[in-house]
Protein backbone atom coordinates (compact mmCIF):
# COMPACT_ATOMS: atom_id res chain seq x y z
CA UNK A 1 0.00 0.00 0.00
CA UNK A 2 1.09 3.65 -0.89
CA UNK A 3 1.41 5.13 2.32
CA UNK A 4 0.27 8.70 0.67
CA UNK A 5 -2.87 6.83 -0.09
CA UNK A 6 -5.70 6.84 1.84
CA UNK A 7 -6.84 3.64 3.05
CA UNK A 8 -10.01 2.02 1.82
CA UNK A 9 -12.60 -0.38 3.67
CA UNK A 10 -10.95 -2.88 1.86
CA UNK A 11 -7.89 -2.89 3.35
CA UNK A 12 -8.48 -5.00 6.15
CA UNK A 13 -6.47 -3.34 9.00
CA UNK A 14 -8.90 0.10 8.40
CA UNK A 15 -11.72 -1.97 7.75
CA UNK A 16 -14.26 -1.13 10.72
CA UNK A 17 -12.41 2.29 10.70
CA UNK A 18 -14.50 5.82 9.82
CA UNK A 19 -12.47 6.73 6.88
CA UNK A 20 -14.67 10.30 6.58
CA UNK A 21 -12.63 11.43 10.05
CA UNK A 22 -9.55 9.66 8.82
CA UNK A 23 -9.22 11.91 5.98
CA UNK A 24 -9.66 15.11 7.99
CA UNK A 25 -6.21 14.32 9.16
CA UNK A 26 -4.50 12.58 5.92
CA UNK A 27 -1.46 11.83 5.48
CA UNK A 28 -0.88 11.47 9.23
CA UNK A 29 2.88 11.02 10.78
CA UNK A 30 5.25 7.88 9.88
CA UNK A 31 4.74 5.46 13.10
CA UNK A 32 6.70 5.90 15.63
CA UNK A 33 9.64 3.76 16.08
CA UNK A 34 10.34 1.74 19.77
CA UNK A 35 13.17 -0.68 20.04
CA UNK A 36 13.47 -2.60 23.21
CA UNK A 37 17.14 -3.52 22.69
CA UNK A 38 18.22 -7.08 24.11
CA UNK A 39 17.47 -8.59 27.72
CA UNK A 40 15.46 -4.93 28.63
CA UNK A 41 12.23 -4.67 29.80
CA UNK A 42 10.12 -1.43 29.16
CA UNK A 43 7.00 -0.09 30.02
CA UNK A 44 4.90 1.62 27.75
CA UNK A 45 1.36 3.13 27.99
CA UNK A 46 -1.15 5.51 26.08
CA UNK A 47 -4.04 7.48 26.93
CA UNK A 48 -6.04 8.22 24.01
CA UNK A 49 -8.07 11.00 25.44
CA UNK A 50 -8.28 13.30 22.61
CA UNK A 51 -11.36 15.95 23.11
CA UNK A 52 -14.88 15.52 21.99
CA UNK A 53 -14.85 15.40 17.87
CA UNK A 54 -10.93 15.28 17.38
CA UNK A 55 -9.43 12.51 15.11
CA UNK A 56 -6.27 11.09 17.16
CA UNK A 57 -3.93 8.90 14.72
CA UNK A 58 -1.55 6.81 17.38
CA UNK A 59 0.78 4.20 15.17
CA UNK A 60 3.35 2.83 16.89
CA UNK A 61 6.28 0.23 15.19
CA UNK A 62 7.77 -1.73 17.95
CA UNK A 63 10.86 -4.28 17.57
CA UNK A 64 11.58 -6.35 20.99
CA UNK A 65 15.24 -7.92 20.28
CA UNK A 66 16.32 -11.20 22.04
CA UNK A 67 14.83 -11.58 25.24
CA UNK A 68 13.53 -8.22 25.71
CA UNK A 69 10.16 -7.41 27.14
CA UNK A 70 7.68 -4.33 26.45
CA UNK A 71 4.54 -4.30 28.95
CA UNK A 72 2.25 -1.63 26.49
CA UNK A 73 -1.10 -0.21 28.26
CA UNK A 74 -3.34 1.83 26.46
CA UNK A 75 -6.63 3.39 27.33
CA UNK A 76 -8.51 4.55 23.70
CA UNK A 77 -11.26 6.72 24.88
CA UNK A 78 -11.90 9.96 23.37
CA UNK A 79 -12.24 12.25 19.72
CA UNK A 80 -14.69 11.13 17.22
CA UNK A 81 -12.37 8.78 16.26
CA UNK A 82 -9.50 7.30 17.99
CA UNK A 83 -7.07 4.58 16.87
CA UNK A 84 -4.42 2.70 18.26
CA UNK A 85 -2.41 0.87 16.05
CA UNK A 86 0.74 -1.56 16.83
CA UNK A 87 3.03 -3.27 14.65
CA UNK A 88 5.20 -5.47 17.15
CA UNK A 89 8.12 -7.84 16.08
CA UNK A 90 9.33 -10.29 18.16
CA UNK A 91 13.25 -11.81 18.53
CA UNK A 92 14.22 -15.01 19.89
CA UNK A 93 12.42 -15.17 23.50
CA UNK A 94 10.92 -11.48 23.86
CA UNK A 95 7.69 -11.29 25.36
CA UNK A 96 5.20 -8.50 24.35
CA UNK A 97 2.11 -7.88 26.73
CA UNK A 98 -0.70 -5.75 25.70
CA UNK A 99 -3.42 -4.17 27.82
CA UNK A 100 -5.93 -2.69 26.47
CA UNK A 101 -9.45 -0.66 27.18
CA UNK A 102 -12.00 1.08 24.35
CA UNK A 103 -14.29 3.20 26.50
CA UNK A 104 -16.72 4.53 23.32
CA UNK A 105 -20.19 6.58 23.52
CA UNK A 106 -21.89 8.62 21.15
CA UNK A 107 -20.69 7.70 17.51
CA UNK A 108 -17.68 7.31 18.57
CA UNK A 109 -15.27 5.12 16.44
CA UNK A 110 -12.70 3.61 18.64
CA UNK A 111 -10.11 0.60 17.92
CA UNK A 112 -6.90 -1.10 18.54
CA UNK A 113 -5.26 -2.91 15.34
CA UNK A 114 -2.40 -5.39 16.31
CA UNK A 115 -0.10 -7.08 14.25
CA UNK A 116 2.24 -9.40 16.06
CA UNK A 117 4.82 -11.21 14.77
CA UNK A 118 6.93 -14.09 16.07
CA UNK A 119 9.50 -13.70 14.06
CA UNK A 120 12.03 -16.27 16.28
CA UNK A 121 12.12 -19.06 18.45
CA UNK A 122 10.70 -18.53 22.20
CA UNK A 123 8.54 -15.74 21.74
CA UNK A 124 5.83 -14.93 23.73
CA UNK A 125 2.87 -12.32 23.66
CA UNK A 126 -0.33 -11.97 25.70
CA UNK A 127 -2.97 -9.27 24.63
CA UNK A 128 -6.20 -8.66 26.65
CA UNK A 129 -8.68 -6.00 25.49
CA UNK A 130 -11.80 -4.74 27.09
CA UNK A 131 -14.81 -2.57 25.33
CA UNK A 132 -17.35 -1.49 27.22
CA UNK A 133 -19.56 0.88 24.44
CA UNK A 134 -22.76 2.77 24.27
CA UNK A 135 -25.08 5.10 22.54
CA UNK A 136 -24.16 4.28 18.81
CA UNK A 137 -20.28 3.84 19.13
CA UNK A 138 -18.45 1.67 17.87
CA UNK A 139 -15.28 -0.39 19.15
CA UNK A 140 -12.75 -2.56 17.17
CA UNK A 141 -10.26 -5.00 18.19
CA UNK A 142 -8.20 -6.17 15.12
CA UNK A 143 -5.54 -8.79 16.43
CA UNK A 144 -2.86 -10.54 13.78
CA UNK A 145 -0.88 -13.27 14.96
CA UNK A 146 1.66 -13.87 12.59
CA UNK A 147 4.31 -16.83 13.36
CA UNK A 148 7.21 -17.37 11.29
CA UNK A 149 8.30 -20.40 9.59
CA UNK A 150 10.89 -21.21 12.05
CA UNK A 151 9.43 -19.35 15.24
CA UNK A 152 9.06 -22.94 17.14
CA UNK A 153 7.71 -22.74 20.93
CA UNK A 154 6.07 -19.37 20.19
CA UNK A 155 3.31 -18.92 22.72
CA UNK A 156 0.61 -16.11 21.85
CA UNK A 157 -2.96 -15.46 23.60
CA UNK A 158 -5.43 -13.27 22.73
CA UNK A 159 -8.54 -12.38 24.92
CA UNK A 160 -11.07 -9.74 23.68
CA UNK A 161 -14.30 -9.36 25.34
CA UNK A 162 -16.78 -6.12 24.95
CA UNK A 163 -19.61 -5.35 26.89
CA UNK A 164 -22.42 -3.04 25.24
CA UNK A 165 -24.47 -0.96 26.98
CA UNK A 166 -27.08 -0.45 24.38
CA UNK A 167 -28.15 -2.63 21.30
CA UNK A 168 -27.38 0.27 19.26
CA UNK A 169 -23.77 0.17 19.84
CA UNK A 170 -21.20 -2.15 18.36
CA UNK A 171 -18.52 -4.12 18.93
CA UNK A 172 -15.83 -6.06 16.36
CA UNK A 173 -13.08 -8.42 17.43
CA UNK A 174 -11.18 -9.92 15.06
CA UNK A 175 -8.41 -12.23 16.46
CA UNK A 176 -6.63 -13.53 13.29
CA UNK A 177 -3.82 -16.80 12.88
CA UNK A 178 -1.50 -16.87 10.43
CA UNK A 179 1.06 -19.40 11.42
CA UNK A 180 3.63 -20.65 9.61
CA UNK A 181 5.55 -23.29 12.68
CA UNK A 182 4.30 -26.47 13.90
CA UNK A 183 5.03 -26.36 17.22
CA UNK A 184 3.20 -23.58 18.72
CA UNK A 185 0.68 -22.39 21.30
CA UNK A 186 -1.87 -19.56 19.88
CA UNK A 187 -4.78 -19.29 22.10
CA UNK A 188 -7.55 -16.54 21.14
CA UNK A 189 -11.40 -15.66 22.91
CA UNK A 190 -13.50 -13.40 22.17
CA UNK A 191 -16.81 -12.20 23.59
CA UNK A 192 -19.92 -9.89 23.68
CA UNK A 193 -22.36 -9.45 26.31
CA UNK A 194 -24.46 -6.85 28.41
CA UNK A 195 -24.35 -6.45 32.26
CA UNK A 196 -25.76 -9.08 34.25
CA UNK A 197 -29.34 -8.13 35.03
CA UNK A 198 -29.01 -10.34 38.28
CA UNK A 199 -25.96 -8.61 39.65
CA UNK A 200 -27.32 -5.42 39.05
CA UNK A 201 -30.65 -5.75 40.58
CA UNK A 202 -28.06 -7.50 43.86
CA UNK A 203 -26.23 -4.43 44.16
CA UNK A 204 -29.69 -2.42 43.77
CA UNK A 205 -31.25 -4.57 46.74
CA UNK A 206 -28.40 -3.72 48.75
CA UNK A 207 -28.88 0.39 48.14
CA UNK A 208 -26.52 1.07 45.49
CA UNK A 209 -28.72 3.56 42.64
CA UNK A 210 -28.42 2.59 39.37
CA UNK A 211 -25.84 4.57 37.90
CA UNK A 212 -23.33 3.40 40.75
CA UNK A 213 -24.46 -0.07 40.27
CA UNK A 214 -23.92 -0.16 36.58
CA UNK A 215 -19.99 1.59 37.20
CA UNK A 216 -19.11 -0.69 39.64
CA UNK A 217 -19.81 -3.68 37.41
CA UNK A 218 -17.62 -1.78 34.19
CA UNK A 219 -15.03 -0.76 36.54
CA UNK A 220 -14.54 -4.51 37.97
CA UNK A 221 -14.64 -5.57 34.12
CA UNK A 222 -11.94 -3.18 33.09
CA UNK A 223 -9.59 -3.54 36.47
CA UNK A 224 -7.98 -6.37 35.65
CA UNK A 225 -6.35 -4.73 32.07
CA UNK A 226 -4.25 -2.04 34.14
CA UNK A 227 -3.22 -4.23 36.84
CA UNK A 228 0.48 -3.41 37.33
CA UNK A 229 0.95 -0.78 34.74
CA UNK A 230 3.34 1.39 34.92
CA UNK A 231 1.03 4.57 35.29
CA UNK A 232 -1.95 2.33 37.03
CA UNK A 233 -3.44 5.00 38.69
CA UNK A 234 -3.30 7.55 36.06
CA UNK A 235 -4.84 4.96 33.69
CA UNK A 236 -7.52 3.70 36.12
CA UNK A 237 -9.02 6.95 36.96
CA UNK A 238 -9.14 8.38 33.12
CA UNK A 239 -10.60 5.38 33.07
CA UNK A 240 -13.01 5.75 35.46
CA UNK A 241 -14.11 9.71 34.34
CA UNK A 242 -15.19 8.46 31.00
CA UNK A 243 -17.02 5.02 32.81
CA UNK A 244 -18.73 7.60 35.52
CA UNK A 245 -19.96 9.99 31.93
CA UNK A 246 -21.13 7.01 30.41
CA UNK A 247 -23.60 5.20 32.87
CA UNK B 1 -44.74 -1.68 59.38
CA UNK B 2 -45.24 -3.50 56.31
CA UNK B 3 -48.97 -4.06 54.90
CA UNK B 4 -49.52 -6.27 52.28
CA UNK B 5 -53.17 -5.78 50.86
CA UNK B 6 -54.84 -8.45 48.53
CA UNK B 7 -51.28 -8.58 46.38
CA UNK B 8 -51.70 -10.56 42.65
CA UNK B 9 -48.25 -10.62 40.93
CA UNK B 10 -47.29 -11.96 37.43
CA UNK B 11 -44.49 -13.67 36.21
CA UNK B 12 -43.60 -14.38 32.19
CA UNK B 13 -47.43 -13.58 31.65
CA UNK B 14 -48.21 -16.20 34.34
CA UNK B 15 -50.29 -14.87 37.64
CA UNK B 16 -48.14 -16.63 40.52
CA UNK B 17 -49.56 -14.48 43.79
CA UNK B 18 -53.46 -14.02 43.67
CA UNK B 19 -54.56 -11.82 46.63
CA UNK B 20 -51.89 -12.35 49.31
CA UNK B 21 -53.19 -10.49 52.62
CA UNK B 22 -50.34 -10.11 55.64
CA UNK B 23 -49.14 -7.27 58.13
CA UNK B 24 -46.08 -6.96 59.92
CA UNK B 25 -45.43 -4.94 63.15
CA UNK B 26 -42.71 -3.98 65.16
CA UNK B 27 -40.70 -6.79 66.98
CA UNK B 28 -42.57 -9.44 65.32
CA UNK B 29 -41.08 -12.60 62.82
CA UNK B 30 -43.16 -13.65 60.42
CA UNK B 31 -42.32 -17.16 59.04
CA UNK B 32 -43.97 -17.86 55.34
CA UNK B 33 -44.20 -21.70 54.95
CA UNK B 34 -45.18 -23.47 51.81
CA UNK B 35 -44.92 -26.11 49.51
CA UNK B 36 -42.72 -25.60 46.25
CA UNK B 37 -44.71 -23.13 43.29
CA UNK B 38 -46.94 -21.75 45.84
CA UNK B 39 -45.55 -18.28 45.04
CA UNK B 40 -42.73 -18.09 48.22
CA UNK B 41 -39.86 -17.01 46.71
CA UNK B 42 -42.40 -14.24 44.03
CA UNK B 43 -43.42 -12.55 46.81
CA UNK B 44 -39.55 -11.83 48.07
CA UNK B 45 -39.10 -10.50 44.56
CA UNK B 46 -42.18 -8.40 44.48
CA UNK B 47 -41.40 -6.45 47.60
CA UNK B 48 -37.52 -6.67 46.95
CA UNK B 49 -38.53 -4.81 43.16
CA UNK B 50 -37.51 -7.50 41.18
CA UNK B 51 -37.63 -6.49 37.07
CA UNK B 52 -39.80 -9.03 35.67
CA UNK B 53 -42.23 -9.53 38.20
CA UNK B 54 -45.35 -7.51 37.71
CA UNK B 55 -48.01 -6.62 40.30
CA UNK B 56 -51.29 -6.36 38.58
CA UNK B 57 -53.34 -5.55 41.68
CA UNK B 58 -53.33 -4.74 45.67
CA UNK B 59 -51.09 -3.05 47.72
CA UNK B 60 -47.99 -2.88 49.58
CA UNK B 61 -47.14 -0.03 52.39
CA UNK B 62 -43.73 0.09 54.54
CA UNK B 63 -43.74 2.80 57.27
CA UNK B 64 -46.87 4.32 55.84
CA UNK B 65 -44.85 5.10 52.03
CA UNK B 66 -45.78 2.91 48.91
CA UNK B 67 -43.85 0.22 48.34
CA UNK B 68 -44.01 0.29 45.06
CA UNK B 69 -43.37 4.10 44.28
CA UNK B 70 -39.65 3.35 45.20
CA UNK B 71 -36.97 1.57 42.93
CA UNK B 72 -35.15 -0.93 44.64
CA UNK B 73 -32.60 0.98 46.06
CA UNK B 74 -35.02 2.87 47.72
CA UNK B 75 -36.32 0.36 49.12
CA UNK B 76 -33.22 -0.93 50.85
CA UNK B 77 -32.30 2.87 51.77
CA UNK B 78 -36.14 3.18 53.09
CA UNK B 79 -35.07 0.07 55.49
CA UNK B 80 -35.61 -3.28 53.47
CA UNK B 81 -33.31 -5.65 53.34
CA UNK B 82 -33.98 -9.01 50.88
CA UNK B 83 -31.96 -11.70 51.53
CA UNK B 84 -30.85 -14.27 48.75
CA UNK B 85 -31.99 -18.10 48.16
CA UNK B 86 -28.73 -17.77 45.67
CA UNK B 87 -26.95 -14.93 46.43
CA UNK B 88 -25.59 -13.58 43.00
CA UNK B 89 -21.30 -13.96 42.35
CA UNK B 90 -20.02 -10.65 41.19
CA UNK B 91 -16.51 -11.27 39.58
CA UNK B 92 -14.23 -8.31 40.35
CA UNK B 93 -16.47 -6.42 43.15
CA UNK B 94 -14.60 -6.43 46.93
CA UNK B 95 -17.14 -7.34 49.15
CA UNK B 96 -16.00 -4.79 51.32
CA UNK B 97 -16.03 -1.96 48.43
CA UNK B 98 -19.73 -2.67 47.16
CA UNK B 99 -20.84 -2.97 50.75
CA UNK B 100 -18.80 0.76 51.62
CA UNK B 101 -20.40 2.19 48.75
CA UNK B 102 -23.86 0.66 49.01
CA UNK B 103 -24.05 1.44 53.05
CA UNK B 104 -22.95 4.98 52.27
CA UNK B 105 -25.92 5.51 49.36
CA UNK B 106 -28.29 4.47 51.74
CA UNK B 107 -26.94 7.21 54.18
CA UNK B 108 -26.97 9.90 51.18
CA UNK B 109 -30.76 9.08 50.63
CA UNK B 110 -31.42 9.12 54.23
CA UNK B 111 -29.40 12.72 54.54
CA UNK B 112 -26.71 11.11 56.80
CA UNK B 113 -23.02 11.56 56.66
CA UNK B 114 -21.05 8.95 55.02
CA UNK B 115 -18.83 6.18 56.94
CA UNK B 116 -14.94 7.27 56.29
CA UNK B 117 -13.13 4.02 55.35
CA UNK B 118 -11.91 3.24 59.02
CA UNK B 119 -15.24 3.91 60.04
CA UNK B 120 -16.60 1.22 57.80
CA UNK B 121 -13.42 -1.43 58.28
CA UNK B 122 -14.46 -1.59 61.97
CA UNK B 123 -18.26 -2.10 61.40
CA UNK B 124 -17.67 -4.92 58.96
CA UNK B 125 -14.68 -6.71 60.87
CA UNK B 126 -17.14 -7.14 63.82
CA UNK B 127 -20.28 -8.15 61.64
CA UNK B 128 -17.90 -10.15 59.90
CA UNK B 129 -16.50 -11.63 63.49
CA UNK B 130 -19.78 -11.80 64.65
CA UNK B 131 -20.58 -14.51 61.68
CA UNK B 132 -17.63 -16.07 62.01
CA UNK B 133 -16.26 -15.31 58.85
CA UNK B 134 -12.79 -14.51 58.02
CA UNK B 135 -12.34 -10.84 57.17
CA UNK B 136 -10.36 -11.91 54.26
CA UNK B 137 -13.06 -13.46 52.82
CA UNK B 138 -15.26 -10.14 52.97
CA UNK B 139 -12.20 -8.65 50.76
CA UNK B 140 -12.91 -11.30 48.32
CA UNK B 141 -15.25 -11.01 45.13
CA UNK B 142 -18.73 -10.87 46.22
CA UNK B 143 -19.61 -14.64 46.56
CA UNK B 144 -17.33 -15.57 44.02
CA UNK B 145 -16.13 -18.80 44.97
CA UNK B 146 -18.35 -19.00 48.02
CA UNK B 147 -19.92 -22.36 49.24
CA UNK B 148 -23.67 -22.10 49.39
CA UNK B 149 -23.23 -22.12 53.19
CA UNK B 150 -20.50 -19.05 52.93
CA UNK B 151 -22.98 -17.29 50.76
CA UNK B 152 -25.85 -17.58 53.47
CA UNK B 153 -23.30 -16.29 56.03
CA UNK B 154 -22.28 -13.81 53.90
CA UNK B 155 -25.70 -12.55 53.63
CA UNK B 156 -26.27 -12.28 57.56
CA UNK B 157 -22.90 -10.28 57.49
CA UNK B 158 -24.60 -7.52 54.76
CA UNK B 159 -27.16 -7.52 57.07
CA UNK B 160 -25.74 -6.77 59.43
CA UNK B 161 -23.36 -4.03 58.29
CA UNK B 162 -26.98 -2.41 56.65
CA UNK B 163 -28.80 -2.41 59.67
CA UNK B 164 -32.82 -2.81 58.30
CA UNK B 165 -35.56 -2.19 60.09
CA UNK B 166 -37.34 -4.98 57.66
CA UNK B 167 -35.44 -8.07 56.25
CA UNK B 168 -37.28 -10.31 53.83
CA UNK B 169 -35.31 -13.62 53.94
CA UNK B 170 -35.97 -16.24 51.10
CA UNK B 171 -34.76 -19.81 52.27
CA UNK B 172 -32.11 -17.88 53.95
CA UNK B 173 -32.03 -21.90 55.71
CA UNK B 174 -31.49 -23.79 51.80
CA UNK B 175 -28.32 -25.42 51.67
CA UNK B 176 -26.58 -25.25 54.90
CA UNK B 177 -25.15 -27.74 57.37
CA UNK B 178 -26.46 -27.95 60.74
CA UNK B 179 -23.47 -25.78 62.35
CA UNK B 180 -24.48 -22.96 59.72
CA UNK B 181 -27.76 -23.13 59.95
CA UNK B 182 -27.04 -22.20 63.65
CA UNK B 183 -24.77 -19.82 63.05
CA UNK B 184 -27.02 -18.35 60.28
CA UNK B 185 -29.75 -18.26 63.28
CA UNK B 186 -28.02 -16.31 65.56
CA UNK B 187 -27.59 -14.11 63.12
CA UNK B 188 -30.86 -12.94 62.33
CA UNK B 189 -31.82 -12.75 65.79
CA UNK B 190 -28.88 -10.89 66.97
CA UNK B 191 -29.37 -8.22 63.97
CA UNK B 192 -33.36 -8.38 63.83
CA UNK B 193 -34.84 -9.28 66.91
CA UNK B 194 -35.46 -5.76 68.36
CA UNK B 195 -38.79 -3.86 69.01
CA UNK B 196 -38.43 -1.77 66.20
CA UNK B 197 -37.47 -4.12 63.56
CA UNK B 198 -39.33 -7.08 61.91
CA UNK B 199 -38.91 -10.18 59.52
CA UNK B 200 -40.28 -12.25 57.33
CA UNK B 201 -38.91 -15.64 56.87
CA UNK B 202 -39.59 -17.76 53.80
CA UNK B 203 -38.76 -20.99 53.99
CA UNK B 204 -39.60 -24.63 53.11
CA UNK B 205 -38.70 -26.76 56.05
CA UNK B 206 -39.21 -25.81 59.83
CA UNK B 207 -35.41 -26.59 60.96
CA UNK B 208 -34.89 -22.84 61.05
CA UNK B 209 -37.21 -21.91 62.92
CA UNK B 210 -35.70 -24.46 65.86
CA UNK B 211 -33.27 -21.40 65.91
CA UNK B 212 -35.29 -18.37 65.24
CA UNK B 213 -38.76 -18.75 66.97
CA UNK B 214 -41.00 -17.24 64.88
CA UNK B 215 -44.22 -14.96 66.98
CA UNK B 216 -46.16 -15.96 63.78
CA UNK B 217 -45.89 -18.67 61.17
CA UNK B 218 -48.50 -18.18 57.54
CA UNK B 219 -49.10 -21.08 55.22
CA UNK B 220 -48.98 -20.04 51.34
CA UNK B 221 -49.94 -21.83 48.97
CA UNK B 222 -51.46 -21.23 45.11
CA UNK B 223 -50.47 -17.61 45.77
CA UNK B 224 -52.34 -16.97 48.67
CA UNK B 225 -52.09 -17.43 52.72
CA UNK B 226 -54.87 -20.29 53.37
CA UNK B 227 -53.82 -20.34 57.14
CA UNK B 228 -52.06 -18.77 60.32
CA UNK B 229 -51.02 -19.10 63.94
CA UNK B 230 -48.31 -19.58 66.12
CA UNK B 231 -45.10 -21.07 66.36
CA UNK B 232 -47.23 -24.36 66.56
CA UNK B 233 -48.20 -24.77 63.03
CA UNK B 234 -44.99 -25.18 61.58
CA UNK B 235 -44.51 -28.06 63.46
CA UNK B 236 -47.61 -29.19 62.86
CA UNK B 237 -46.81 -28.50 59.65
CA UNK B 238 -43.74 -30.76 59.59
CA UNK B 239 -45.94 -33.95 60.93
CA UNK B 240 -48.94 -33.22 58.91
CA UNK B 241 -47.23 -32.36 55.28
CA UNK B 242 -48.67 -29.55 53.39
CA UNK B 243 -51.43 -31.18 51.56
CA UNK B 244 -53.63 -31.54 54.89
CA UNK B 245 -53.00 -28.12 56.23
CA UNK B 246 -53.85 -26.27 52.79
CA UNK B 247 -56.47 -27.93 51.46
Amino acid sequence: MNAMLLPTRKDEAWRYADLDALARVWPVAAPEQIIVASGQAETRYLIQSAADGAVAIHQLAITLEAGSRLDFHVLNAGGAYGRVSLDVTLKDGAHFELGGVILGTGEQVLEIVTTVTHAEPNATSNQVVRSVLGGHATGSYLGKVAVARDAQKTDASQSVKAMLLDRTATANAKPELEIYADDVKCAHGATVGELDKAALFYLASRGLPPAEAKQLLLQAFVAGVFEGAEAQEALTSAALVKLGAMV
Amino acid sequence: MLQINNLHAMVGGTEILKGLTLSLNPGEIHAIMGPNGAGKSTLSYVLGGRPGYDVTDGSVTFNGADLFDMPPHERAAAGLFLGFQYPVEIPGVSNVQFLREALNAQRKARGEEPLSGGEFLKLARAQADAMGMDMDMLKRPVNVGFSGGEKKRNEMVQMGILDPSLAILDETDSGLDIDALRVVGEGINRIMRKPDKAVLLITHYQRLLDYVKPDFVHVLADGRIVRSGGAELAHELEREGYRELAA
